[in-house]
């Protein structure tokens, strides 16, 4: 039957309702498990393996429950976030980017969405940290904005058009600081806002966002996320929406004030352009799952797995001129039903017999070096094989 | 027709020529809906396009690629200038002339997601204006639409498909065969690869030279993507707020750049080496208002060559070296600075004249 059903998206009735059927009681279930998570602190506090991180995604699954069947957006992913560094989050549309971060803030669009498995560890600079997975939404509200904040991809969506520039950046600060005077709550504002280089602190201040720029509304958009100091910035698709010489101008803004707020940016992007000049560590993602991670110099230097080899080859480079582009043929496999081989291997133009056996594990080929594929199996050391989570067996 | 079109085809060495192209959009305001200004999207643009050659044309958002591009093939009227394709002036033509005309020019959008029309199969939306044109006789018809479809590499079952069916990639294909079924010469390509992804872009790209080179056509290729601009094109004419500031052959343009904005724009590009160090040239502020543009070199607020000239006379369009065209006072010989100065006196003293009643008021 999963053959018919790859041929062609025709689901019958019968196979549709047991599809709500299923969903129903599974994403009950979860909001169940959810609730009683909240009564109990210890079932959302735990350690941190290394206190010098961040963030570390351990083994995260997050499925969404549709009609069409359980989509596995993200599938089993690790990777860390350290201290005063940036990560680039890179891969294509669809690839689990945003999943990812949304799942870090715990934005999904529940019940549908839902992380079934793994752990997020958010340190909280004492010893302990959060897991994110289960955190109640009461302690999710003082984390967001405050401890972890956000930079969306349209700034011209993210800003509410009915209120002024400077009551928007003065929620922020007022919301997480209660004991804050209206007084001191504006001169942070201004400071922020002169902080992200907007010379007409006091004009801008007053005005709507309709007003401003596409430019000047991401740069507010960043003052809001750095109000409150937070000690991670998640910046999805920051650029994607300005044009090169704004962000040539929003790169560099970031790239300052990094080392003067002493956070963490977590880098989504598709343009690897943008993640070369940013990045300490680079992340490759492709179908829900991280295929290489790095640092940038191994990423784009000795790239290992054949996905980020051609992605790199794809995209032409001013200054090296070539007669034909190299493209990836195919296309990305369909997130309902994923094969249980290598996601790549029907697009993979190194592939070898062992690629038909299960998914690879992670192997680590240097010391910062990870990738996931079987011709390097001999070279390093074999890390951990991606864990999905079977979604008949949550009942 | 066929023989006549081929006729024509030999005579002229350019497809296309651009000469002083002017679109300005009126602001209305007030209750009876007067014109109180204008959006001057596109003001004075020339530039000519050889046969089987690709000419990119690169700038901002709100710079006026997206509006040139749609003039050109009459998708609007123009304000004032003119567009010779094939020897013929496209505003000069009548409603049944234009009509005949269509077929040889077509337009491939940037966003495949809302340009193909929702309640149509694919076959029927490739086949639609093929039918309309009589390109090909009734009974050839699925054999051709099936052959334009292989073309473009779309395998023929897609025909009774329907769009929300396609990947971006896919769709965009599809918006490729729709234009190429015509056997047109001359596309417009509107940011055809900017709603793609990188592995998608390379796709579609090799797959438009692919077909220039099969079929012999001629594109404008507008983008905002430097490096693919410089990937696909021949010649390149970079915008800036209306007007062309720059144009030349690729190889020149990309080693020589001559005009400040051109400079700043090819120094933002993000290089996919972390190594790589560059000299970025950060330009201050956003692109001005194009309803409002300042006085002189439009370019004077955000240059950082910017003399006291640049701010009350606007730049001649001229040639530099051969082929390489640039709008800017930096490259002035003597004569040209002697003739601006004057010109520049004269724009001081109409200001000053301007101030005086106002500030005896």
């Amino acid at each position: 039957m999963a053959q018919e059903q790859k041929k062609s998206s025709y689901i019958s009735g019968k196979e549709s309702r047991r599809i709500s059927r299923f969903n129903r009681k599974v994403m009950r279930k979860l909001e169940n498990e959810r609730f009683n998570a909240n009564k109990d602190p210890k079932l959302y506090t735990t350690t941190m393996k290394d206190p010098n991180n961040v963030v570390e995604f351990d083994n995260v699954c997050t499925y969404f429950f549709t009609d069409v069947g359980t989509v596995k957006a993200v599938d089993g992913i690790n990777f860390e976030i350290p201290k005063c560094s940036t990560v680039g989050v890179v891969g294509e549309s669809g690839c689990g980017k945003s999943v990812t971060s949304l799942s870090l803030m715990q934005l999904l669009q529940r019940p549908s969405g839902q992380t079934v498995g793994g752990e997020i560890r958010f340190n909280l600079g004492d010893g302990t940290a959060y897991n994110i997975v289960n955190t109640p939404n009461s302690i999710m509200e003082q984390i967001r904005g405050n401890k972890i904040s956000m930079i969306f991809q349209e700034p011209m969506t993210s800003l509410n058009p009915v209120f002024k520039i400077g009551q928007q950046v003065d929620e922020v600060t007022e919301l997480h600081n209660p004991g804050m005077s209206k007084e001191e709550i504006k001169a942070r504002t201004l400071e922020m806002l002169s902080l992200v280089g907007i010379a007409n602190r006091e004009g801008v201040y007053n005005m709507y966002p309709h007003e401003l720029s596409g430019g000047m509304r991401q740069r507010v958009m960043i003052a809001i996320a750095l109000a409150c100091s937070p000690g991670l910035i998640i910046a999805d698709e920051p650029t994607t929406a300005l044009d090169v010489t704004i962000q040539a101008q929003i790169l560099d803004l970031l790239r300052d004030l990094k080392d003067k707020i002493n956070s963490s940016i977590m880098l989504i992007t598709h343009d690897l352009g943008v993640v070369a000049s940013m990045a300490d560590y680079v992340v490759v993602m492709y179908a829900g799952r991280v295929v290489e991670k790095g640092t940038a110099d191994d990423i784009f230097h000795h790239p290992a797995h054949p996905y980020t080899i051609g992605l790199m080859k794809s995209k032409p480079v001013v200054g090296k001129k070539v007669d034909a582009l190299y493209n990836i043929p195919g296309s990305v496999p369909n997130p309902v039903d994923m094969p249980n081989y290598c996601y790549f291997r029907d697009r993979c133009e190194m592939r070898c017999a062992e690629c038909d056996g299960d998914y690879p594990p992670e192997i680590r080929i240097s010391d910062t070096h990870v990738v996931s594929c079987y011709r390097f199996k001999g070279e390093g050391e074999i890390l951990k094989y991606p864990k999905s989570v079977n979604v008949e067996e949550l009942l | 027709m066929e023989e006549t079109k081929k006729s024509t085809t030999t005579e002229n060495e350019y497809l296309l020529e651009v000469n002083n192209l002017v679109k300005w959009f009126p602001i209305k305001a007030g209750f009876f809906k007067r014109t109180v200004a204008h959006v001057k999207a596109v003001d004075g643009v020339s530039f000519k396009i050889k046969r089987r050659q690709t000419m990119g044309l690169v700038g901002e958002s709100g710079c006026g690629k997206s509006t040139c591009g749609r003039t050109i093939l009459r998708l609007q009227d123009k304000t004032a200038g003119s567009v010779i394709f094939d020897g013929q002036d496209i505003f000069a033509l009548s409603k049944e002339e234009l009509r005949q005309m269509r077929p040889r020019m077509q337009i491939v959008f940037q966003d495949p997601y809302s340009s193909l029309s929702p309640r149509l199969p694919i076959g029927e939306i490739i086949g639609e204006a093929v039918r309309e044109h009589g390109i090909v006789p009734a009974g050839e018809f699925d054999d051709y639409i099936s052959r334009v479809m292989d073309v473009c590499g779309l395998p023929e079952y897609y025909k009774e498909r329907y769009p929300h069916e396609f990947s971006g990639g896919q769709r965009q294909r599809i918006c490729i065969a729709r234009a190429l079924a015509l056997a047109p010469e001359f596309i417009v390509c509107d940011e055809p690869v900017s709603a793609l992804d990188v592995s998608i872009q390379a796709q579609i790209i090799n797959l438009l030279r692919d077909l220039q080179k099969e079929f012999g056509l001629t594109y404008l290729f507008i983008s905002h993507d430097l490096s693919v601009v410089e990937h696909i094109s021949d010649t390149v004419g970079v915008m800036y707020l209306g007007n062309l500031v720059e144009y030349a052959p690729t190889d020149e343009l990309f080693a020589n750049p001559k005009h400040p904005y051109t400079e700043a724009l090819f120094s933002a590009i993000p290089v996919p080496d972390p190594d790589f160090k560059m000299n970025r040239i950060i330009l201050e502020g956003s692109i001005p208002s194009p309803a409002n543009p300042p006085a002189g070199c439009k370019f004077h607020t955000r240059c950082r060559k910017c003399m006291e000239i640049c701010k009350h006379v606007a730049p001649t369009f001229k040639e530099l070296s051969p082929d390489h065209f640039c709008a800017c006072h930096l490259y002035n010989t003597a004569e040209e600075n002697a003739a601006a100065n004057s010109e520049m006196q004269k724009a001081l003293a109409a200001i000053e004249a301007a101030k005086k009643p106002s500030s005896k008021d």
